[in-house]
């Protein structure tokens, strides 16, 4: 269609001219204008990602003043970053915390969505746009910011949440002071940043799919149950895992909840890679082992990605 | 909705119509009662940063009344954080570093997205498909190697510095989601265009801007409150004060010291969050169109 088109408009330009030149007509070709219009983006894509993931890979294999490559002993060159790494139990300890951190956060935003966009679904819609502008206020503040009001409210000695809990007599809780709290608090903010962001995005799967099945499945004689399982989870499984996978790249590199709450402590136990990294390539300045840590989130980013990636266009693949 | 229509239909047949609509009125109950709870938590936080923000110092250090209320209100934190000249840099800071970023991603993406989407040419389908796997890659994956690149250019502790690498953000999502408001724009539109002697730059500036502004406002808003919102890069490249864009001019220069001033850090952080929750409360729709964009169309 559009090929035809383009020969359309210098097909008269070339008449008129009588003979233009073949630097005009090259300049006229559609290639080289959707080349000069597509420049900027390239540049950004292989100036700031492309090349930077290269650079960082190279920077990972010197040694702490970059001058020369660091040598391990069971591998000729190269690689003495990743040995020391794997030879200390922080680094473990990093992998380990951003596991559990990442894979129980998205659970529970996932849950915590669903469950909400059910509800959300299920009231008249002329309320729905007020419910649905007030529950996604966490995704809208910057979570930097939102997360110093958390910091204020698990403060040790004002905390306001344990004032609510001795309300109800529950004891106070050393939200930030010991590990397992520690650990628990950084997961219970990103959850509250996270859970309206996968609510909106389950609220808009479940409008787009059709009354008819659901009635269909009625007439059939369908229980709820039946009908979560055999209508809306199928037509909704591609957006879930879509979402799925955004959270769980963002989650697991996330950065600024530790940053603000914990800043890794108590006792470097609640780092997650993106701060660990900071930590040690940033603040110890050295940016060789830095760039060593912050890489070692990309296989298990891309094996992910991979699974979820596969799943998605098998599912679109059989719907057409 | 299947609900009613079921409610409707099945009554005469199996008797059943009270025991529904008991059994609808309990789902009214459970979804109201939900949402009132997840309402209570989710607003729980911005609400006590408010209550802070208007304390007296004395009332925030006396822990014997309720925290969650205001005795007697003030807005003297509100009035040190306005006259603090740093806090006013930090302000302009964010809002030089976001207008620059929300141009510069607006022309590279409706340029790539309109080339993308209607000029097929070699390389296009997997460019589209890196435009995609571009938007996985987290800022903290490269934000190392990018520190060394911006050092090299001398860019550090500088505004210019973070306008240079907050599009990595912005750019490959605003153009995977202006590629899906390109590709359904009907083709008539085009040819239209095209038999009325258009060249490639008119149809984009006259037909595929106009007719995708939904789009493009979508999109100006994500660049906008990405940008505003980033953290890791201006932790990591600007360490001078003056520099400092708000997120981390608030996190780092207002805490400070073994004293923490409380309200006034709430009521900074409260002025820093307004911008994007203003835009959000005008452009809500919008706001979520581009939200669900990302995977709906993807």
């Amino acid at each position: 269609m559009a090929a035809d088109g383009s020969m359309a408009v210098s097909a008269p330009a070339t008449a008129g001219n009588g003979r233009a030149n073949s630097l005009q007509r090259f300049a006229r070709r559609r290639s080289t204008i959707a080349f000069f219009m597509t420049l900027p983006l390239l540049v950004v894509i292989v100036g700031l990602v492309a090349y930077p993931a290269g650079y960082g890979i190279y920077l990972s294999t010197l040694n702490r003043r970059m001058t020369s490559f660091m040598e391990g002993d069971w591998l000729p060159t190269g690689l003495g970053n990743f040995e020391i790494l794997f030879g200390s139990d922080t680094f473990w300890m990093v992998v380990w915390q951003s596991c559990i951190f990442a894979i129980s956060a998205v659970l529970l935003k996932a849950l915590i969505g669903f469950w909400l966009a059910h509800m959300l679904h299920h009231i008249p819609t002329k309320g729905q746009r007020k419910w649905r502008g007030m529950l996604l206020i966490p995704w809208v503040i910057p979570p930097a910011l939102s997360t110093l009001g958390w910091w204020w409210m698990f403060d040790p000695s004002y905390s306001a949440i344990n004032w609510v809990l001795n309300v109800f007599a529950v004891p106070a809780v050393p939200w930030l002071g010991e590990p397992w709290w520690a650990r628990a608090s950084v997961i219970i903010v990103n959850v509250w940043y996270g859970a309206p962001f996968f609510m909106i995005m389950y609220l808009a799967a479940l409008k787009s799919v059709p009354d008819q099945l659901y009635e269909a499945a009625a007439i059939d004689g369908a229980t709820g149950w039946q009908k979560l399982r055999y209508v809306t989870l199928p037509m909704m499984a591609n957006i879930i895992s879509i979402t799925v996978l955004f959270s769980l790249i963002v989650t697991f590199a996330n950065y600024d909840i530790v940053r603000v709450l914990t800043n890794g402590g108590p006792r470097d136990l609640t780092h997650v890679f993106a701060s660990y990294a900071f930590q040690v390539g940033i603040l110890s300045s050295n940016i060789p082992r830095g760039a060593a840590v912050s890489l070692f989130m990309f296989p298990i980013l891309a094996v992910c990605a991979f699974f979820v990636l596969r799943g998605v266009t098998r599912r679109n693949k059989e719907q057409m | 909705m299947s609900a009613t229509a079921a409610g409707r239909d099945i009554p005469g047949i199996y008797h059943k119509a009270g025991s529904l609509r008991s059994e609808r009125r309990w789902a009214m109950w459970t979804a109201y009662v939900s949402l009132i709870i997840a309402a209570i938590i989710f607003l729980a936080p911005p609400f006590y940063m408010l209550v802070t923000s208007f304390k007296t110092n004395a009332e925030i250090a006396d822990y014997s009344l309720n925290p969650w209320l205001i005795r007697s209100p003030t807005f003297e934190h509100y009035a040190a954080i306005l006259s603090n000249p740093i806090f006013i840099r930090f302000f302009i800071n964010s809002c030089i570093v976001t207008a620059c970023v929300v141009v510069l991603t607006m022309v590279i993406s409706v340029l790539a997205a309109f080339a993308l989407a209607r000029m097929r040419f070699w390389g296009s389908q997997v460019l589209a498909t890196g435009v995609f796997l571009t938007y996985l890659v987290p800022d903290t994956l490269l934000f190392i190697p990018l520190y060394q690149i911006v050092g090299g250019l001398g860019l550090l502790n500088s505004v210019w510095g973070l306008v240079l690498v907050y599009p990595t953000l912005t750019v490959p999502f605003c153009t995977w989601i202006m590629i899906g408001y390109f590709a359904s724009i009907p083709k008539e539109l085009d040819e239209a265009a095209l038999i009325d002697g258009a060249n490639w730059m008119q149809m984009l500036l006259k037909i595929f801007v106009p007719v995708a502004m939904p789009g493009i406002i979508a999109a100006t808003i994500f660049a906008f409150t990405v940008s505003w919102a980033a953290f890791v890069y201006p932790t990591a490249f600007v360490t001078t004060a003056e520099q400092m864009p708000l997120t981390i001019g608030v996190v780092s220069q207002l805490v400070r010291g073994d004293t923490f001033a409380w309200g006034q850090i709430m009521a900074g952080a409260l002025m820093a969050a307004l911008p994007p929750v203003i835009i959000y409360a005008f452009l809500m729709d919008y706001y979520i169109a581009g939200l669900t964009a990302g995977a709906t169309k993807g």
